[in-house]
């Protein structure tokens, strides 16, 4: 049965059914300890919180630009942004972390969002620099940050009993930040699935990899990546090639730990063409939720819990800062 | 003089049941979905979306077939008050009714999130977002849903204390 066709009535009765089980799902909960989008904000934006602000990916700059399609991947999704032509933009540049004041270039992790709009569509796109997860579920996931925030043994102790990390963690024995948001490579993570017009599905993940010249970071400060990307766009646009991995059968989309054999095939989808920046709080990137579960028709989500969970947390931390902002947080913070 | 009516019409008492049946139903989810990180919470928000909007659709329909049919009368003895009160929490009802939803939708359009209606169609949502409007209707969405649970426990509190302490007709009337 394909998913898109669920009749009303199936719809239905799947909400009754929902309801009863989750007026049941007290007594069967207190036993699995799950964590709930409350608790993964909260661990998020730790002792030190900056009303306003994102909880995470705190610091970053808006960034607008446009897509150049190049029509390959149309023939595998009916996604508009896959036509042929010119799709605009806006996004944002960020590092990882809940302070919108951190130093730039020690920060471990990079990333790139992006957002489409085509007709009355949108599609979000939120990307880092890992091509995977450590590990496979959220609630791993909140063990992986709680054992961050106490330190380098809890770490080695917490990867020793998750042998799945094995992936992510020979990425990052080879990977060295760079010192340039130009000069990074960004991975969707987690896989999602391309529908073409006859509902086929390819599972598929992606990359972003920078075209954009080698040279050295004259700043040092703690904005140091903003001041080095401004100063390159004045040169000219930054540009990445963005790239298409396709699964076959046997590799597990829904594991986000787990990278795919290299030799999987690879479909260029066309260049994307960063050509303005902005500070963020007076950019157009500010109010804008980067949810990666806001897909076009022709990109539909794969069943991996830890794509399923950013929903739910994305919307959490956008709603206090939304709440946070209505409350005139942000009137007297410049921008940073 | 008419035949005095002691049921509501058909229609009235299909949609009063229906709705309380879809009520229930979103408000379990919805505050199931702003919580849960587990896989269903897509599937569930993809499903509260639509459903809201149905709920929306229903409650016009509900509302013009409410001010166009009779309805039963109170029953005689109960004190001015209680027909105050009687009167109020319904149409307190029907207010919270049409405000959750519509806070709803304002939301996510505020939010630039589109909502896909059952495959159906696509309800558009604004290109630039406007954050500060979202809150305002988030938070009006949640407090509206809290003043809901309160009045629905007062309005099944109300049926049950007629059909059982008063012995009247009252929730029968809606049988």
């Amino acid at each position: 049965m394909k998913y898109t066709s669920v009749s009303l009535l199936e719809k239905g009765f799947y909400v009754a059914s929902l309801a009863v089980a989750l007026l049941l799902s007290p007594l069967t909960q207190a036993q699995t300890e799950q964590v709930t989008a409350q608790q993964f904000v909260d661990l998020q934006q730790g002792q030190a919180h900056f009303p306003g602000f994102r909880r995470a990916h705190a610091k970053g700059i808006c960034v607008s630009g446009e897509f150049k399609s190049n029509g390959r991947l149309s023939q595998y999704s009916n996604a508009t942004v896959f036509k042929a032509g010119t799709h605009p933009f806006i996004g944002r540049l960020s590092i990882a972390g809940n302070n919108p004041h951190a130093a730039e270039l020690t920060a471990p992790v990079r990333s790139f969002a992006l957002s489409f709009v085509t007709g009355a569509e949108r599609w979000n796109i939120a990307m880092n620099t890992p091509p995977v997860m450590a590990v496979t579920n959220p609630h791993d996931f909140y063990q992986q940050i709680v054992a961050l925030k106490q330190g380098k043994e809890a770490v080695k102790d917490f990867f020793a009993e998750h042998p799945e990390s094995a992936d992510f963690l020979a990425w990052k024995a080879s990977y060295t930040p760079s010192s340039s948001f130009a000069l990074e490579t960004y991975h969707s993570i987690n896989a999602f699935y391309l529908v073409d017009e006859k509902a086929q599905r390819q599972a598929i993940r992606w990359k972003m990899l920078p075209l954009n010249e080698e040279s050295k970071n004259p700043y040092t400060g703690k904005d140091a990546l903003q001041q080095e990307f401004a100063t390159r766009l004045e040169k000219g646009s930054v540009r990445f090639n963005w790239q298409f991995i396709f699964a076959k059968q046997e590799d597990d989309e829904n594991n986000p730990a787990k990278l795919w054999p290299s030799n999987r095939a690879k479909v260029d989808a066309g260049e994307i063409f960063i050509t303005h920046w902005q500070p963020q709080l007076s950019g157009n990137c500010h109010a804008l939720n980067f949810d990666p579960l806001i897909l076009p028709s022709g990109v539909i989500a794969t069943e991996d819990p830890i794509l399923r969970a950013r929903s739910a947390a994305y919307a959490e931390s956008y709603r206090r800062r939304a709440k946070e902002q209505l409350m005139g947080a942000l009137e007297e913070t410049a921008n940073d | 003089m008419t035949d005095q009516i002691t049921r509501f019409n058909l229609a009235m008492r299909v949609l009063h049941w229906s709705m309380a049946l879809l009520i229930f139903a979103m408000v379990f989810a919805g505050l199931a979905m702003v919580r849960a990180l587990e896989p269903w919470q897509l599937t569930l928000l993809g499903l509260h979306k639509p459903f809201g909007t149905l709920a929306l659709l229903l409650l016009l329909l509900r509302f013009l077939i409410r001010i166009k049919s009779s309805t039963p009368s109170l029953p005689s003895g109960m004190s001015t008050i209680q027909v105050k009160l009687a009167k109020f929490s319904h149409w307190l009802l029907y207010a919270l009714m049409l405000i959750i939803p519509t806070s709803g939708l304002l939301m996510q359009y505020y939010a630039a999130r589109p909502i896909v209606v059952f495959d159906f169609f696509t309800i558009p949502a604004a290109m630039v977002p406007h954050i500060e409007y979202f809150a305002v209707f988030r938070e009006g969405h949640s407090l509206a849903i809290l003043l809901l649970i309160t009045v629905l426990a007062v309005h099944i509190g109300a049926a049950l204390y007629h059909h059982f302490i008063r012995k009247d007709g009252v929730l029968k009337s809606m049988l």
